[in-house]
């Protein structure tokens, strides 16, 4: 039996507009082993995104439960959950938000900055290497394709060392090519590395590939 | 890489908006560094000017003490004159150490200037003159013939620019007469560099001002005696006693006005540098409201996130003071020509003095402005939430 890396009860956040209350996500019990390829899949307005931020310690929640590596977060401050999710938790997102004035390996090595890690190019370098763009290193983000740019910024997420990896419609700006060759990085960082990985995505050929498939509509798991 | 980097990589990227922003804080700064050097320049310069006259008190003819000084600093028109035998009445004070008379006397030369024509000042002297400025010596030629002869010795300055040397004639067209330059002095680094000096006695009957003199300067024994001193003269009619202490506090007085203003204009530099600083970095943290927010899932801390907007800030200040140093260096003598041509009393010698602790103090004081102005940038972008970051604009 895997350890259990992030579990939920009654999970929920709503958002509170001045006319309006949005239950974004609503009442999600969830377990995520570790180790895990889980693919979060439903139409727009789902709570996709949402529920990723919240198991991703970007944000807080406003009722429920959350534990995330044995720890209980439901009550951590915005404040407190950077510390929970700096060097453990990798984020991708659909539109890749690299650093524009920085290279593909100032890319990488930021997280490795912000985790107070001493500098490490050669560790930047090899991740670089295995997303397949060793040679492309010292380039702009300008200078890559849409595909490279994504592997980039899985290198980036990479770089702390996290044990889980969060992406969200990290394949939605990209073709079917480089979309699959994106899916099959994270199919190798799970099955080679061990590494969680957690997928919000609309593609449901993609989708269907992970382990397990969450099914969300309206803030709610289906299935 | 480091956060220092990052920093610096992020004013490059942008470089319009960063050398504009830049070239605020560099004006400011050059202003300002002008404006301090000239502060101290131009008291340092008057201050020379004044103690190298040689003497503490100025007898002048009655009217305003002010004016009389500055006439005789600086030349002019609108001369006052009194007896001579005012002076053959005080030179025998016992307190007295050193006293001479002066006669000055202004002439409009239309070939002077190449061409544009000025002021030429003469002053009529005794030996005695040379008794107060012990420190003046001659560069060539020697003293006058005698106490009335047509002769004349030249400042430095003014022998230089009329390219006169020992021997040569020289005519003053006011008056049509001609004189032979028996000496040049050295230069002085004072008002006297520009003077033609005459014989006290052939200068009066050259300006048919026969018997009269404008001043007399006297220097005492003990510089303790001055108060009485100048008390015994204000009961000689006709003149009035200056002393230069007292001169020295009434120009610097009437500078300070004009240095009132000069410093408003430079805090309105300095403000309007700063808002514009803040503006730009405001800008960019807006702009960037995405990638602050990647920053931060990335890891970066409130602290980290404020440390490198506010890094670009004083950086920009930096720069933009290292620059503004330069300017302020490579433009004192065109900042020095313009006071020269503003000022009512403008002394001789630098009147920019811009001293490296002066530089270091206006560096120091632009990074200080850019931690300043950088606080609220900062802060705002370090205070941004990095779900609502992330999704703005979607």
């Amino acid at each position: 039996m895997q350890k259990t890396m992030i579990e939920t009860e009654g999970l929920t956040k709503v958002f509170t507009l001045p006319a309006e209350e949005i239950v974004a996500v609503d009442g999600v019990d969830l377990k995520i082993a570790e180790g895990d390829f889980v693919s979060l899949m439903g139409p727009s307005g789902s709570g996709k995104t949402t529920l990723l931020d919240l198991l991703g310690c970007l944000d807080s929640i406003s009722s429920g439960r959350l534990t995330v590596f044995g720890q209980d977060v439901s009550q951590v401050g915005e404040d407190d959950l950077v510390a929970v999710r700096r060097g453990r938790i990798g984020f991708v997102f659909q539109e890749f938000l690299l650093l524009p004035e920085l290279t593909a390996i100032e890319n990488v090595e930021l997280p490795i900055t912000f985790a107070r890690m001493p500098r490490d190019r050669g560790r930047a370098l090899g991740l670089l290497e295995k997303v397949g763009l060793g040679g492309r290193a010292n380039h702009l983000p300008k200078e890559l394709s849409g595909g490279e740019r994504q592997r980039v910024a899985i290198a980036r997420s990479l770089a702390a060392s996290p044990s889980l990896l969060l992406a969200d419609e990290p394949t939605g700006n990209l073709d079917t090519a480089n979309s699959r060759e994106i899916w099959s990085v994270f199919e190798r960082l799970n099955g080679q590395d061990g590494l969680t990985i957690i997928v919000a995505t609309h593609d449901e050929k993609l989708g269907s590939r992970a382990d397990r498939v969450v099914h969300l509509v309206d803030g709610r798991i289906t299935g | 890489m480091r956060l220092f980097l990052l920093a610096l990589k992020t004013l490059r990227r942008k470089k319009i908006r960063s050398a504009l922003t830049i070239g605020g804080v560099a004006i400011a700064v050059a202003v300002l560094v002008s404006l301090l050097g000239f502060d101290a320049g131009y008291q340092e310069a008057l201050r020379n000017d004044i103690d190298r006259m040689g003497y503490q008190v100025l007898v002048t003819a009655k009217g305003c003490p002010y004016e009389a000084a500055t006439l005789m600093l600086k030349g002019g028109g609108g001369l006052r004159y009194m007896e001579q035998e005012v002076y053959d009445k005080i030179t025998a004070d016992e307190r007295i150490d050193q006293i001479t008379p002066q006669l000055v006397a202004t002439v409009f030369d239309s070939q002077r200037d190449g061409g544009r024509g000025g002021i030429a000042m003469y002053m009529g002297i005794m030996d005695s003159y040379m008794k107060l400025k012990p420190w003046v010596e001659f560069q060539s030629g020697d003293w006058f013939s005698g106490e009335d002869a047509d002769e004349a010795i030249m400042g430095y300055e003014v022998a230089e620019l009329e390219q006169r040397s020992v021997g040569d004639k020289i005519f003053i067209s006011g008056i049509d007469k001609v004189f032979t330059v028996v000496g040049i002095f050295e230069r002085t680094g004072t008002q006297d560099d520009g003077v033609i000096f005459l014989p006290l006695e052939t200068a009066q009957a050259a300006f048919e001002l026969a018997g009269r003199i404008t001043g007399i300067g006297i220097k005492l024994k003990q510089i303790g005696d001055l108060a009485a001193f100048e008390e015994d003269l204000y009961d000689e009619p006709g003149i009035q006693v200056v002393s230069m202490a007292q001169v020295k506090g009434t120009i610097f007085n009437l500078m300070s006005s004009a240095k009132l203003l000069a410093n408003s204009i430079a805090t309105v530099a300095i403000l309007i540098a700063i808002i514009g600083v803040m503006n730009t970095i405001l800008m960019s943290v807006f702009e960037r409201t995405k990638q602050i927010g990647v920053m931060k899932a990335l890891g970066a801390s409130k602290m980290d996130v404020f440390k490198i907007i506010w890094m670009e800030t004083t950086l920009i200040c930096l720069i933009g003071g290292v620059i503004g140093c330069v300017l302020a260096l490579a433009g004192g003598s065109l900042v020095e020509h313009v006071l020269k041509q503003i000022l009512p009393y403008a002394p001789s010698g630098r009147l920019v003095v811009i001293s490296p602790l002066l530089l270091a103090v206006s560096l120091i004081g632009a990074v200080v402005t850019g931690l300043v102005a950088g606080l609220y940038p900062a802060s705002r972008a370090a205070s941004m939430r990095p779900v609502q970051a992330i999704r703005s604009g979607e």
